[in-house]
């Protein structure tokens, strides 16, 4: 590479990172490349459920050597090698046994091997970082920044908001140009997801979001803006930009726009509330749980779907959105069709640490005219309540020697320090879900019900409809509710993890 | 003479340890009717033939997601323990339409019995569960019909657990947890 080159690359090279961002959604999906050196594609091949890359694929990019002999299949690299064995999860790398989701599988005449062989068995020998980012397919190798961003949109008062968190940090600055806001990011690249916003439903002030490059953003504006201030602030490991959009004067005839109905106790709306969110006590891990499984199929409708299939298939989709957009961990209790105890649904929520858990599930009625979505909460009796509150603090040896106090609960009754919590994220998802899903009456309930008990956290479970109604099932089955459900819950965790940060909910 | 009657004295020792242990044996092994009255009350008690009593029996609300309650007569039994057993062999037996009762059917009482803190065990048979048609609200309201059934009617009784076939179970259908006795709850009552 010469030095008169090193322009027109890096033009090329910016027009291909764009290119290969905007492309993230198309389907068949590819595993993007990022590194200083450009950017490649490499195509995913699905098998059930799993994504899988070709061994091949990955050989001629990474330089590797593959060997296939007496039944094992050889990975070397600088003199350090991978044991995959065909139709065994189990891998060696340079003598550690490592996991893989799913077997190396023959397609053809090539080796496939699933997308977490990179993160898992190729990352710990590789000279280069290799960072594998499964929910946006990419992968970015080497020393580059690529933060992940979210954007969202609010009103509030007669103007608006948008909250713009990059992640790991990353600064940038924002300038108009007529009407549009243009944000460039100090980074390499964007993980982002496309388009950034959903296209806000008034659009007086933001039309919309906008990739503009590989680290530009756009922000189209509408005919009542009039100004805007733009801060940022660290979140932990985010930067946080916020930038209030401020609207033009209106006749006083026509009455300012409603606030959003679920910031109670908004400023009133000529003046705006301050720049910034408090730093957030922020949502970091949410378990979703997909009721049944297995033998266990649950409610079956008139109609043949089952309530296995529909609470899989959207518990996926609940973590694509979220883990997307929002950067979040999801966990799903199951991710294929097996009965999992309801204990060990609990379980690895609370194992993981998860900030909130929930779980779907379909209704089912004697009568087929029950209908209408529900959200419930764990309902303790008096004796459960007495029970949990014995507990408490008890002080133990430590290791070190001296005396720790730890704070005891009974793993049955765990929920029990989390009821407070739970209620007011019922609350918001009741808020999301009204008007766009039908809601039964009412809509939020309690009843003790073992897979929240257990729950270590914030836990609700949501009844999406009755599959015993046939006009319900062949409702709930359909895309467009479905799309709407997803869409509240995200809107609902954003809301919650704001209740957080304010301390609304201690 | 003195060794015949040392032999005497030897055979009646033995009589007297052989009857020793054979009323032993046979206090042992004789069933001792009426010591667990509140257990299992004796059968020997029936109620006088057709007096009867006023319970309210509880079946599945028009829109499907309550129970309502209806006034029905049931045998008037002794005591509280067979007072409960007709009540609920009554709410588990057939219904006729227009009423739909939440216990599926098929499902028999298999056994109930009190404890002195006023809780009742109610055995039920399989059915409760193998065919139970499943989703959170049908299960809520067949554990509340048979936990509101016993209490609201008992006063004595202040709470019910469930038990299949003789055992404890975890849920019915996945939902409800069923390892505690349940307390009265009406909110399921429309």
């Amino acid at each position: 590479m010469n030095a008169r080159s090193l322009p027109l690359l890096c033009v090329f090279f910016t027009l291909a990172l764009a290119a290969a961002l905007l492309s993230q959604s198309a389907t068949p999906p590819s595993l993007t490349l990022l590194s200083k050196d450009g950017r490649r594609s490499l195509t995913i091949v699905m098998s059930g459920d799993q994504e899988f890359v070709g061994l091949d694929d990955l050989a001629a990019v990474f330089q590797l050597a593959v060997h296939e002999e007496s039944g094992a299949i050889t990975v070397s690299y600088k003199g350090k090698t991978i044991v995959l064995t065909p139709d065994q999860t189990l891998a060696s790398v340079s003598g550690r046994l490592i996991s893989l989701p799913a077997a190396p599988t023959r397609r053809g005449a090539r080796w496939i091997v699933p997308l977490e062989f990179i993160s898992r068995g190729l990352a710990p020998i590789y000279d280069a970082r290799l960072e594998l980012r499964k929910p946006s397919h990419l992968l970015l190798v080497g020393d580059i920044h690529v933060p992940r961003v979210t954007v969202r949109y609010d009103s509030v008062g007669a103007g608006g908001r948008l909250t713009i968190d990059a992640t790991p940090r990353a600064n940038s600055t924002v300038s108009q140009e007529g009407q549009h806001l243009t944000i460039k990011f100090e980074a390499d690249a964007l993980d982002i997801t496309t388009p950034p916003l959903p296209t806000p439903a008034n659009q007086d002030l933001v039309q919309g979001v906008r990739i503009v490059d590989a680290t530009t953003l756009g922000v189209d504006l509408g005919p009542r803006f009039a100004g805007f201030k733009a801060a940022a602030q660290p979140v932990d490991t985010t930067t946080r930009l916020v930038i209030d959009v401020i609207a033009a004067q209106t006749e006083t005839a026509t009455p300012a726009p409603a606030p959003a109905p679920d910031l109670p106790g908004a400023p009133p709306p000529t003046e705006l509330p301050p720049a910034l969110n408090p730093p957030s006590v922020s949502i970091r891990t949410i378990t979703i749980d997909p009721g049944h499984g297995g033998d266990d199929e649950g409610v079956r409708g008139a109609g043949g779907a089952k309530e296995k299939d529909l609470t899989l298939s959207l518990a996926r989709r609940v973590k694509a959105v979220i883990e997307g957009r929002l950067g979040i961990r999801v966990l799903l209790t199951r991710d294929d069709d097996r009965n999992v105890p309801i204990d060990e649904r609990t379980a690895i929520a609370n194992n993981n640490k998860a900030d909130l858990f929930v779980s779907l599930h379909l209704n089912g009625s004697f009568r087929r005219s029950a209908s209408g979505a529900a959200i419930f909460c764990a309902d303790f009796d008096e004796a459960a309540r007495k029970a949990a509150a014995s507990t408490g603090n008890e002080r133990l040896p430590t290791f070190g020697g001296g005396l720790r106090d730890i704070d005891l609960v009974r793993w049955d009754l765990a929920q029990t320090r989390h009821v407070d919590q739970s209620m007011t994220f019922a609350s918001i998802l009741e808020q999301q879900f009204r008007g766009r899903i039908p809601l039964a009456e009412p809509a939020i309930d309690h009843a003790p019900l073992r897979v929240l008990e257990s729950s270590n956290m914030p836990a609700v479970l949501i009844e999406l409809g009755y599959l015993t109604n046939t006009d319900q099932e062949k409702l709930i089955t359909g895309e467009a509710f479905q799309n709407s459900f997803v869409q509240s819950i995200y809107d609902s965790v954003l809301r919650f993890r704001d209740a957080l940060a304010s301390g609304a909910t201690q | 003479m003195r060794p015949r009657r040392a032999l005497l004295f030897a055979g009646m020792a033995i009589f007297a340890i052989l009857a020793i242990v054979a009323s032993v044996v046979v206090m042992r092994f004789t069933p001792r009717t009426g010591t667990r009255a509140a257990a299992a009350p004796s059968p020997t008690a029936p109620a006088p033939p057709g007096r009867k009593i006023k319970a309210h029996l509880y079946y599945v609300s028009d829109k499907g997601t309550k129970l309502i309650g209806i006034e029905r007569d049931v045998a008037y039994a002794e005591n509280a323990a067979e007072q409960a057993r007709e009540i609920v062999a009554a709410q588990v037996g057939p219904v006729a339409e227009p009423l739909v009762s939440a216990v599926p059917a098929g499902t028999t009482l298999r056994a109930l019995f009190l404890t002195d803190n006023g809780e009742a065990f109610v055995d039920l048979s399989r059915e409760i569960a193998a065919a139970h048609p499943g989703g959170t609200v049908n299960e809520l309201l067949t554990i509340y019909t048979i936990v509101n059934v016993v209490t609201a009617n008992l006063p004595a009784i202040t709470s019910v657990q469930v038990l299949v076939e003789g055992k404890e179970v975890d849920t019915l259908a996945g939902h409800v947890d069923l390892r505690r006795p349940l307390t009265k709850n009406l909110a399921w009552v429309q």
